[in-house]
């Protein structure tokens, strides 16, 4: 047992030895090798760290939405239809949201219109009053205590203080967002007094909500009733086929480098095949050179991961991923800028060893191969 | 669901793997037919010198399977997030009918490549190529094992649909559901506990006597998966439960969960290795005597049966210790 270990141990320091022999052959190699697991790796840690920020969000949001549907679009919800839900059993609060969408032209992006429900106790607002997200603040430059001044689609002006800023922490859904009063709101848009967009519904048990949300489509047949799993598992869904698609691509890269890999690992100096020869001829086995070999292999992949994963890690959560941002988050003028949680998840590390290792270390295998069986008189000759 | 990050990486390794066990398989036919030592014939060195190039591919598509079968089971446990009614990995791989047959064949693939392993070994050690020709008639066997592990994981990739409704663990592995998951939940704790350590000293005795007797280490082998079934048993009918502290709660795949401390490690690792082991002792001993491993071969054995008791003996270990620390009581 001892004698096998010794005996790998003195092939490993062999093999560093021999890395170490020809630095400017290794470097090039590593520097490639490393690129491509900066590639590949940046857009998992990317595509995991927008999931996260995703589900944060979702955290947060109501159990059951109910939205009324009219000819197969969205129509809004009625006093009769709030009163209805408040009868169902297990719902512990209903509330009718107002919220709309408004193109402003000045700022050639969409905002999100919204009146704060009673559950949002931290982001009440008086009359004339608004509090605005962080995209919103960048595009009309404006801070706690200025204008801001919205144009509606028939003409409508609303004139309003701006009160806060929304943290950049849920920058994801309320980047676009301007909150405001009520009554300015149903004033701006028209709108009766007894209509809402949607009615959010809060479950007191999380293993009822599928049958509350089934109760409710009988109760109100014309509504549909988004639950949050559903919403939860629809961004995961979206944004793992986002990144399985742009790995996908960079499928070509990894093709690529296996045949560079495999080219490397050809073209063997003089040098390198009088030493392989002299090691043979002096008693080194076949398997011994293969081994030999392979941890040469095993050492420059090693080196090139944890370079490749370390440029990745820093591309992503210092400079928030500048390469592959519009890629994977979708792209829009108000796009927010959030930073990141760092996180490293190992699934994540175990699936890039097997997307870039793997391959390397096949295509090494039948240049290695042939090197090691080459007779010694062949190749000192 | 094909273009999940993972899911990527699991069918670009099996295609590679799959393709490396066919050349290796066509090159098997070949050395089968034509292998002659005796020979100095160009064909004959030529085949010598490619063994080299197969036993070093196939050890390295061996060690891939290795990794992705773990890689699979923890990327199902991930993409339940993915289907309504998951909430573990059993839910996934529910979600469609390749699942659980693709995970079948992955543990499969992974017991017949450690014994084959073991087989390159001991060949390696004899220098007329003792065990050669078994050695290649092993690889004719593994590859068809390999392509339908390969088929059925890319079926089930394929078939996962996002729409699917699946059932979470509490169906599969509950008391009252049919099939062979309900029968290991509903099986009576003291079943399973007499089951579990009684297998486990009926596996000490062969073993013991596998240490000095050809027949016993033959023996061995089979015993070694028999103890494999009853250990995944007891794991579902008692073990699990223990580490939840719920009595209702059978399934084998949460204790891979964070919440549990990764705990299915500890007793999954030590398990797979007893089994590995003891398997690869059987089947090596039944494997016959070559006077150039007149020493080796034996030697190889014992180790084995040494490193399947020592695999047991902690699975053992670390289940007794589940159940004397756990909060639950189902013996008064």
């Amino acid at each position: 047992m001892r004698a096998a270990f010794e005996r790998r141990r003195h092939l490993l320091d062999f093999a560093v030895a021999s890395l170490l022999r020809r630095p400017a052959k290794n470097v090039g190699l590593i520097v490639v090798y490393a690129l491509v697991v900066f590639l590949l790796a940046s857009v998992m840690l990317f595509g995991t760290a927008v999931r996260r920020e995703a589900a944060a969000v979702l955290d947060a949001a109501p159990e059951i939405a109910a939205q009324a549907m009219t000819m197969g679009r969205h129509d809004m919800s009625t006093a009769a239809d709030v009163a209805a839900l408040k009868g169902l059993r297990g719902v512990r609060r209903v509330e009718p949201r107002l919220w709309g969408y408004l193109w402003d032209s000045a700022g050639a992006a969409n905002y999100t219109l919204k009146v704060p429900t009673a559950a949002e106790a931290g982001l009440t607002v008086g009359k004339g009053e608004s509090i605005v997200g962080e995209g919103v603040a960048r595009a009309r430059k404006v801070s706690p205590g200025k204008m801001l001044f919205l144009v509606s689609p028939a003409g409508k002006f609303l004139r309003t203080k701006v009160k806060a800023v929304l943290p950049s922490t849920t920058a994801l859904v309320s980047t676009d967002l301007v909150l405001v009063e009520e009554g300015d709101f149903r004033a701006f848009f028209e709108l009766p007094p007894d209509v809402w967009t949607d009615v959010a519904l809060t479950v007191t048990n999380p293993r009822e909500v599928t049958t509350i949300a089934e109760k409710a489509s009988v109760k109100l047949p014309g509504h549909r009733f988004v639950t949050r799993a559903d919403m939860i598992r629809t961004t995961e869904a979206l944004f793992s086929w986002r990144e399985g698609l742009a790995l996908a691509l960079l499928g070509g890269a990894l093709v690529a480098f296996a045949i560079l890999a495999f080219d490397k690992a050809s073209g063997l100096s003089a040098e390198e095949r009088r030493e392989i020869g002299i090691l043979k001829a002096i008693g080194w086995e076949t398997s011994d050179v293969i081994l030999m070999k392979l941890w040469e292999g095993l050492l420059i992949s090693l080196a090139a991961f944890l370079l490749g994963f370390a440029a990745a890690y820093a591309h992503v959560f210092l400079w928030s991923a500048s390469l592959f941002e519009p890629v994977l988050k979708g792209w829009s003028t108000l796009y927010p800028r959030f930073p990141l949680t760092p996180e490293i998840d190992a699934l994540e590390l175990a699936t890039l060893a097997v997307l870039t290792v793997v391959p390397y270390v096949a295509a090494i295998q039948v240049p290695i191969w042939r090197t090691a069986t080459a007779d010694p008189d062949v190749v000192m000759r | 669901m094909i273009f999940h990050p993972a899911n990527l990486a699991l069918v670009a390794a099996s295609i590679l793997t799959a393709t490396v066990i066919v050349a290796a398989a066509i090159f098997a036919l070949r050395l089968v037919r034509h292998w002659d030592l005796a020979s100095g014939a160009e064909r004959q060195i030529r085949l010598e010198r490619v063994t080299y190039l197969v036993s070093t591919a196939v050890a390295f598509v061996l060690v891939v399977e290795a990794v992705t079968l773990v890689l699979f089971a923890f990327t199902a446990d991930r993409m339940a997030a993915l289907f309504v009614g998951a909430m573990c990995a059993v839910g996934t791989l529910n979600a469609s009918v390749y699942g659980f047959p693709t995970l079948w064949a992955k543990i499969a693939v992974f017991f017949a490549a450690s014994v084959w392993l073991v087989i390159d070994h001991v060949d390696n050690r004899g220098r007329d190529y003792p065990l050669i020709r078994v050695k290649y008639l092993g690889i004719l066997l593994l590859a068809p094992l390999i392509l339908a592990e390969a088929g059925l994981q890319l079926a089930y990739f394929l078939d996962l649909k996002a729409d699917t409704i699946t059932s979470c663990c509490g169906r599969l592995f509950g008391e009252t559901s049919t099939g062979a998951g309900g029968e290991m939940a509903s099986m009576d704790p003291t079943h399973a506990l007499v089951l579990l350590f009684g297998g486990l000293a009926a596996i000490g005795l062969v073993g013991v006597a596998a240490l000095r007797f050809r027949v016993a280490r033959m023996l061995h082998g089979p015993a070694s998966l028999a103890m494999f079934l009853a250990a995944l048993a007891a794991i579902v009918s008692v073990i699990a439960p223990y580490v939840y502290e719920q009595p209702h709660h059978h399934c084998p795949f949460c204790i891979l969960k964070p919440e549990y401390h990764h705990f299915g490690f500890a007793l999954y690792l030590p398990l797979f290795l007893g089994t590995g082991a003891g398997l690869a002792a059987g089947v090596l001993a039944l494997l016959p005597q070559r006077a150039s491993l007149a020493t080796a071969k034996p030697a190889i054995e014992r180790r084995l049966v040494h490193t399947s008791l020592l695999g047991f003996a902690l699975f053992g270990a670390i289940a007794a210790w589940a159940i004397a620390t756990s909060g639950l009581t189902l013996f008064s």
